[in-house]
């Protein structure tokens, strides 16, 4: 048996073991996605064992490396693990901005002191994070950001306001854009600092968004004071690592659609449409619809698979990242309007327990944000046509 | 496995592209069409291809072949469709000396391979009967007499039928059109009383053949598997030719759309480079998504082939289905990019679009395919 197959085998036999039953079910409700961090409530007992027992062997994280407390994979093995997995339903045990976003920035920005201070929490679902990157009047324009942090000696003093700032009110700790040098251009007057949402001056605000929820919120920072070793990388230099981690971002939203579990579509839409004589739904508009976005599901999972096997091999186009979240985001969007007219009249339902309190409607309406959050479809195609397809005056 | 070629693989498209682009550029189809060439294709080209080991990729080296797998059969099918080279290996290389070599006798191998290897043998593939691809509705049958089978019936666009040395085909020999159970395969010779091979120009300037057979008499040795037992058999050839096509397809589409990013960047209007118009710039950047999904779904299909032959269905219709959408995207845009110039004829843009017409149709269209998904996933 090869290595790998072995490999294969411990692990079905330890997931098999390990992995409680509970956790081997799709996720019903947002609720039950468990995000980690200090305030963190798990939402069962089952849910805090498999977090545990997954951090322990750093397989929140992978292929991290184990000195991190990562799981010290290989991109074959993490494969395997991923694959194994879903082939027993496990949820994730751990969803994460810190794993997702900033550790891969601090794996390759970070001084070593930050590195083993902030991974290993990480990897543990210790701290929440949340990302301070958009303003008011800095949407797709990222780097006119405007909110400041004057060097005072031993600390930087932090004021100004963040927007769409997802689940600050719920975050331990802030990854965030500020201007350190007003008279520089504004790509050179960026740094990036990381520091702790219980800190004096900070506030959040959610905003209540079309879905009746607010997972964005506005932040603000009053007088915020933050230790100078808290800045990652160097100073006025932090747009190199903004433009990183946002690939990483881009990655992360693109494959988004693909985690939300729930019923298959076509299922929804048998119960509303009905079967034929033959097994197939009774609309047949609806059914090739379904079977469409299926296909470019199906596709989309392999572009994924294939994103991640280039880059390890040192053949990937960073820009490809904008390739996975235009594509990703723009097909959830197009995968949620099926199952809204899949599910009918059932699926308008707002407020009654039979559509889960309007929850595929909620899910619908939040998609709407993919295409924009993390830069928006247009800004996706701009990076492509100019980093990719070199395009004049792009 | 990763979801990238392997240096070997890597190795076979630069030398597949390097022969193609000077053997078989647009231009040696043009020059075979303008000269309305009586078989379409050049048969020096296709020694060529066996010697460097095209015609024989699929056929294990003990018959002569390169005993490679299906990855590699779509790594040159993609080349061949950045030349739009006419050429038996589809029909050949693949379909004909793939189903022999899974299925076929040992006689059948000894009699067929090794030819096919050396480029001396052209097979063609003959499997549909109506104007859109259907296979389990073969309706053409074959009756028990004498000592073998007597076929009547119709086949059509068989690929390179005109100048096959034998054919592949699929024949009911029970059971009703629409049922995947009775269908047989058998290995004809096109020369057979009662055959007559009509060739069928097509709009891509290709070659493929309408075939009908009156009480074509075959020997029971020319059973190709086992009576009855043909349908399994079929899906693996179909699959194999889907994938190649779908593979086909991503080089099409792929040079259709390099051809107008070079366009974008060079022809001027209004004072500018054309390319600099957002308008402009976000179509070819969305098209260029669309090939690079398509291309990762192309590829996934091609391993599972090698991989698990048998489960690869599902994924080799994810393929096509993509394969024929993205390029057909790719030639429309083309087409509208390339303005007043890509619909003369002098310029190359129109035989893309022609070849994908017919890629998109061959072996089920995109409609097909999602039908396909749908009934796999039983919905």
């Amino acid at each position: 048996m090869s290595d790998l197959e072995v490999f294969r085998k411990e692990t079905r036999a330890w997931l098999e073991k390990n992995c409680p039953p509970e956790m081997r079910k799709p996720v019903q409700s947002e609720e039950e996605i468990c995000w980690g961090g200090r305030k963190w409530k798990f939402h069962s007992e089952a849910q805090r064992v498999w977090l545990e027992r997954m951090a322990e062997k750093g397989w929140t994280v992978p292929e991290w490396p184990k000195e991190y407390c990562g799981g010290g994979l290989s991109r074959e093995e993490a494969k395997i693990l991923q694959k194994e997995m879903r082939a027993l339903g496990c949820r994730s045990p751990l969803d994460s901005f810190g794993i997702w976003m900033l550790g891969p920035a601090l794996l390759k920005y970070g001084s070593e002191e930050q590195k083993r201070e902030y991974l290993p929490q990480i990897v543990q679902g210790k701290i929440r994070w949340c990302q301070g990157y958009s303003e008011p009047n800095a949407g797709s324009d990222l780097a006119s950001l405007a909110t400041k942090a004057e060097d005072k000696g031993n600390h930087f003093l932090v004021n100004g306001q963040k927007i769409w700032t997802s689940y600050a009110d719920k975050a331990d700790w802030i990854f965030c854009l500020v201007r350190t040098d007003f008279s520089a251009p504004k790509h050179e007057g960026i740094s990036f600092i990381l520091f702790d949402m219980d800190s004096k001056g900070v506030s959040t605000k959610p905003i209540l968004l079309i879905s009746g929820k607010s997972p964005f919120c506005e932040t603000f920072f009053d007088n915020v004071e933050v230790p100078k070793k808290n800045l990652v990388g160097q100073l006025n230099k932090g747009w190199e690592i903004a433009k990183y981690l946002l690939t990483h971002e881009r990655a992360m939203i693109g494959g988004m659609g693909l985690r939300a579990a729930g019923r298959p579509v076509s299922q929804i839409a048998a119960d509303s449409v009905g079967l034929d004589a033959e097994g197939r739904l009774a609309d047949p508009v609806l059914r090739g619809k379904i079977a469409e976005v299926s296909i470019d599901e199906m596709a989309f999972v392999f572009a994924l698979e294939r994103a991640g096997d280039l880059a390890k091999a040192g053949q990937a186009n960073p820009a490809f990242s904008s390739v996975l979240k235009y594509y990703g985001s723009e097909l959830n969007k197009r995968r949620h309007e099926l199952l809204m007219a899949a599910g009918g009249s059932a699926a308008l339902e707002w407020e009654s327990p039979r559509s889960k309190q309007g929850a595929l409607a909620r899910a619908w309406l939040r998609t709407k944000a993919n295409s924009i959050e993390g830069g928006t479809s247009e800004v996706q195609l701009n990076i492509v046509a100019k980093r990719i397809l070199d395009l004049p005056g792009a | 496995m990763p979801l990238v070629l392997n240096d070997e693989q890597g190795l076979l498209r630069d030398s597949a592209r390097g022969f193609l682009a000077k053997n078989a550029p647009v231009s040696h189809l043009r020059k075979l069409r303008d000269q309305r060439d009586e078989t379409g294709f050049s048969r020096a080209l296709w020694k060529q291809f066996a010697e460097m080991g095209f015609a024989g990729i699929l056929i294990p080296e003990e018959f002569g072949g390169a005993g490679l797998g299906y990855v590699e059969a779509g790594v040159v099918m993609e080349e061949i469709g950045r030349t739009l080279t006419p050429s038996p290996f589809l029909s050949t290389a693949l379909l004909c000396a793939g189903t022999i070599a899974r299925a076929g006798s040992e006689a059948q191998k000894k009699e067929h391979l090794g030819k096919i290897a050396a480029g001396e043998r052209i097979g063609a593939f003959a499997i549909d009967e109506h104007s859109k691809h259907n296979p389990a509705q073969i309706a053409l049958s074959a009756k028990r007499s004498g000592n073998g089978f007597s076929l009547n019936g119709a086949k059509g666009i068989v690929v390179d039928g005109h100048v096959a040395d034998f054919l592949i085909v699929a024949a009911r020999t029970s059971g009703e059109p629409g049922e995947t159970k009775g269908i047989t395969l058998f290995i004809v010779d096109p020369k057979t009383k009662g055959i007559e091979t009509e060739r069928t120009i097509m709009v891509d300037s290709h070659n493929a053949a309408r075939i009908s057979f009156d009480n074509a008499q075959v020997n029971a040795d020319a059973v190709l598997g086992e009576v009855d037992q043909g349908w399994k058999i079929i899906e693996g050839a179909l699959n194999v030719g889907r994938a190649a096509v779908a593979s086909e397809l991503v080089g099409a589409g792929e040079e259709a759309f390099a051809r107008t990013a070079n366009y974008l960047k060079e022809r001027k209007q209004f004072g500018k480079r054309i390319g600099e118009f957002q308008a402009l710039q976000h179509r070819a950047a969305h098209l260029y998504c669309e090939i690079e999904i398509t291309r990762a779904a192309v590829l996934k299909a091609l391993q599972t082939l090698d991989e698990h032959f048998d489960h690869a269905g599902s994924i080799v219709s994810v393929a096509k289905a993509r394969a024929g959408a993205s390029a057909t995207l790719a030639v429309q845009e083309a087409m509208q990019m390339h303005g007043g110039f890509g619909m003369t004829d002098e310029f190359d843009i129109g035989f893309f679009m022609k070849r994908v017409r017919v890629g998109q149709e061959l072996f089920g269209d995109s409609n097909f395919h999602a039908d396909q998904l749908a009934r796999l996933n039983r919905y």
